[in-house]
């Protein structure tokens, strides 16, 4: 019988832009088909870290929710730099991914520095990048999401994409990568949300959660994810 | 010039029709191009004035109550009842009514405008009256953050002549700004009964205003609603279905009394019983001896509110999810609606049929079938028992939905 698996999700009020909340519900629910007891910790803004986490997970926000999140951000991010290093599985979506990196240049120049976890920067772009989006990944295959962002992220080592964009714009329209994947911290634009019609992403997570607890575990218990593989198909054939 | 135009409009509304259109948006088209002034000269003659509905959700309704309450006390009252809430679509129904002079025998304008279109139309055309409703998650895809679209409406409410009615009880709404500001709210019990955009999936952030309400929704027993006016207390038995638009009531109720304040708010609640459900919001039909009720859902906070007061075991469920540019291409809002009060579905449909579908298995509600294909969902749903049935659809396939359902095209 596995421990429970501690989820940290960080900034629910302030990041929940897009159905985020579905990611959560993903691994939670996933988990408790197959017996997994899981656990969420909600990070709000004053709080500190708790001593387990299994599982980080933040979403997309507003500019105001942003602003509300970055002072604690600055704070947490030397601890969640270390889980991050560490092999903590990681999901960061959209607003948090971006500020997972080094820095993002606001459109009037203002820099704000990122938690400096993931090796990349952000700039505000000029106009929104918005519609469905298929990537692949060598791990998980094809991957379908919803994007809709202004910032344009650039990866310093290209090699760490999390995707290659089959089609939408990804992390800045131009060079095909979309997200990052570092050790096991994926940094994303895809909402959708990303997890519920991308199975194999939040078993990942889940999976990689559990090893580390116990490095005897090998392999996920398998679930019926027809209706799951039908979602991915049809979102994967809608139009940009 | 506006006679020509006038009759230029008209003559290509009747050649759109003529061609099976519904001869809405092109005639505004046209009038906008040739004759920019044509709706602020035809409108600001109006003896009232014009008063503008907008919000995220429950504009088609609210406009409707305001405009058969006002219509009961006499005066002539000219609305875009056609749903089109763009400004060609104001410009085409007016067309529709102006005599080719240019007279226009109205006495007030009652116009539902989306966010962003009613910015445009008050830079252009004098506001005197304007009602804000809400400022939840819509179509992201279309008008950015919540918080921008707060900034539009801030621009309609500023720019308003006599008096702006919002809503309390939504923090981005009750913050808005113009000459004169009254307020309709809701009493501390029935608080909770209606989530604002903060508080859809956190409860914890439901607070208690002290700004003085105009008209308060007191209490509500299933379709009793009470309201409190300057202290004075008024029920009555509404038609209308769903809590929200008990609740829209009371801002309607605050907007006519403030239009004409010479009337007895009383005149007012005596009409406000027989108001029928407007078009795809909560209609009622009788089909072969069974009731269905066709539900539009828009967003989150409309989808919720529609479970509150619409999930029950005595009706068959079906949900018809679009991603249409009218519905919004991202379906991602359907993971912020909590539908565990569905003992059921009996089938989803639309393009996002199997969106849908996944959505329901992580709350863990059984789904009997689906088919993207609308007309064949509908026609199976409907055939397979004589249950009452409900529809929860989105706008698109509303429209699709209610085509078939009263088997007449429509629109």
């Amino acid at each position: 019988m596995a421990n429970t698996i501690t989820i940290l999700h960080l900034y629910p009020r302030e990041m929940n832009l897009y159905g985020d909340h579905g990611n959560i519900l993903t691994l939670v629910k996933r988990c408790e088909w197959r017996g997994i007891k899981t656990k969420v910790i909600e990070h709000e803004p004053g709080q500190a870290l708790p001593k387990k986490i299994d599982i980080i997970f933040g979403g997309g926000g507003q500019d105001s929710g942003q602003n509300k999140i970055e002072a604690d951000l600055k704070k947490i991010s030397p601890e969640l730099k270390k889980l991050v290093e560490n092999g903590t599985p990681t999901l960061v979506i959209c607003g948090l991914y971006q500020l997972f990196g080094k820095s993002f240049t606001t459109q009037d120049q203002r820099v704000i520095k990122g938690a400096n976890i993931l090796n990349l920067s952000t700039t505000a772009g000029e106009e929104r990048l918005i519609g469905n989006i298929v990537i692949k990944n060598n791990q998980f295959g094809q991957i379908v999401g919803y994007e809709n962002h202004s910032g344009l992220t650039t990866l310093e080592d290209k090699s760490q994409a999390f995707g290659e964009v089959i089609s939408g714009a990804g992390n800045n329209g131009e060079d095909q990568t979309e997200g990052c994947f570092y050790k096991n911290c994926i940094g994303t634009y895809l909402h959708g949300p990303i997890l519920p019609k991308n199975p194999k992403v939040a078993d990942f997570l889940i999976e990689t959660a559990l090893k580390r607890q116990n490095p005897k575990f090998t392999k996920l218990q398998e679930l019926d994810d027809s209706v799951e593989k039908a979602a991915h198909k049809s979102a994967a054939n809608r139009p940009r | 010039m506006d006679s020509f135009s006038i009759l230029l409009g008209k003559g290509i509304q009747k050649i759109s029709k003529l061609r099976g259109g519904g001869g809405s948006a092109l005639p505004g088209l046209v009038i906008e191009k040739t004759n920019p002034n044509f709706l602020r000269k035809t409108l600001s003659k109006l003896p009232y004035g014009v008063v503008v509905i907008s919000g995220t959700n429950g504009k088609t309704t609210t406009t409707k109550i305001v405009s058969e309450l006002l219509a009961k006390q006499g005066l002539k009252v000219f609305t875009n009842k056609t749903g089109s809430n763009f400004v060609r679509g104001a410009i085409s129904a007016i067309l529709e009514e102006i005599k080719i002079s240019g007279k226009f025998d109205y006495d007030i304008a009652v116009l539902e405008l989306d966010e962003a279109h009613a910015v445009k139309f008050c830079e252009n055309v004098p506001v005197n009256y304007s009602l804000v409703l809400n400022v939840q998650r819509d179509q992201l895809d279309r008008f950015g953050e919540i918080d921008h679209t707060a900034e539009l409406l801030e621009k309609l409410t500023s720019s308003t002549k006599k008096c702006t009615v919002l809503n309390r009880e939504d923090s981005r709404v009750a913050k808005l700004k113009s000459q004169k500001v009254i307020y309709y709210g809701l009493s501390a019990p029935l608080l909770k009964n209606f989530p604002n955009d903060d508080n859809l999936l956190d409860a914890k952030s439901e607070k208690k205003s002290n700004k003085k309400a105009s008209v308060t929704l007191d209490k509500l027993k299933g379709q009793i609603a009470t309201y409190d006016i300057e202290g004075q207390k008024f029920s009555c038995d509404l038609t209308l279905k769903g809590i929200y638009n008990a609740y829209n009531a009371a801002g309607a109720l605050a907007l006519c009394h403030e239009i004409m304040p010479e009337i007895p708010v009383g005149e007012f609640i005596k009409y406000l019983d027989c108001i029928e459900s407007a078009f795809g919001r909560g209609e009622v039909f009788k089909i072969n001896g069974t009731d269905v009720e066709l539900l539009l859902v828009k967003n989150p906070a409309a989808f919720q509110l529609s479970l509150a007061s619409f999930a029950d075991n005595n009706h068959e469920y079906m949900i018809a999810i679009n991603d249409e540019t009218a519905d919004g291409h991202d379906v991602s809002w359907l993971w912020n609606v909590d539908f565990k009060a569905l003992p059921r579905v009996k089938y989803v449909s639309g393009t996002r049929a199997a969106d849908m579908a996944l959505r329901l298995k992580y709350d863990e509600i059984p789904v009997d079938g689906g088919n993207p294909d609308i007309t064949i969902a509908t026609n199976r749903f409907m055939s397979e028992s004589k249950n009452p049935k409900r529809i929860f659809a989105t706008y698109t396939a509303m429209l699709e939905i209610r085509k078939i359902i009263t088997g007449k095209s429509l629109l």
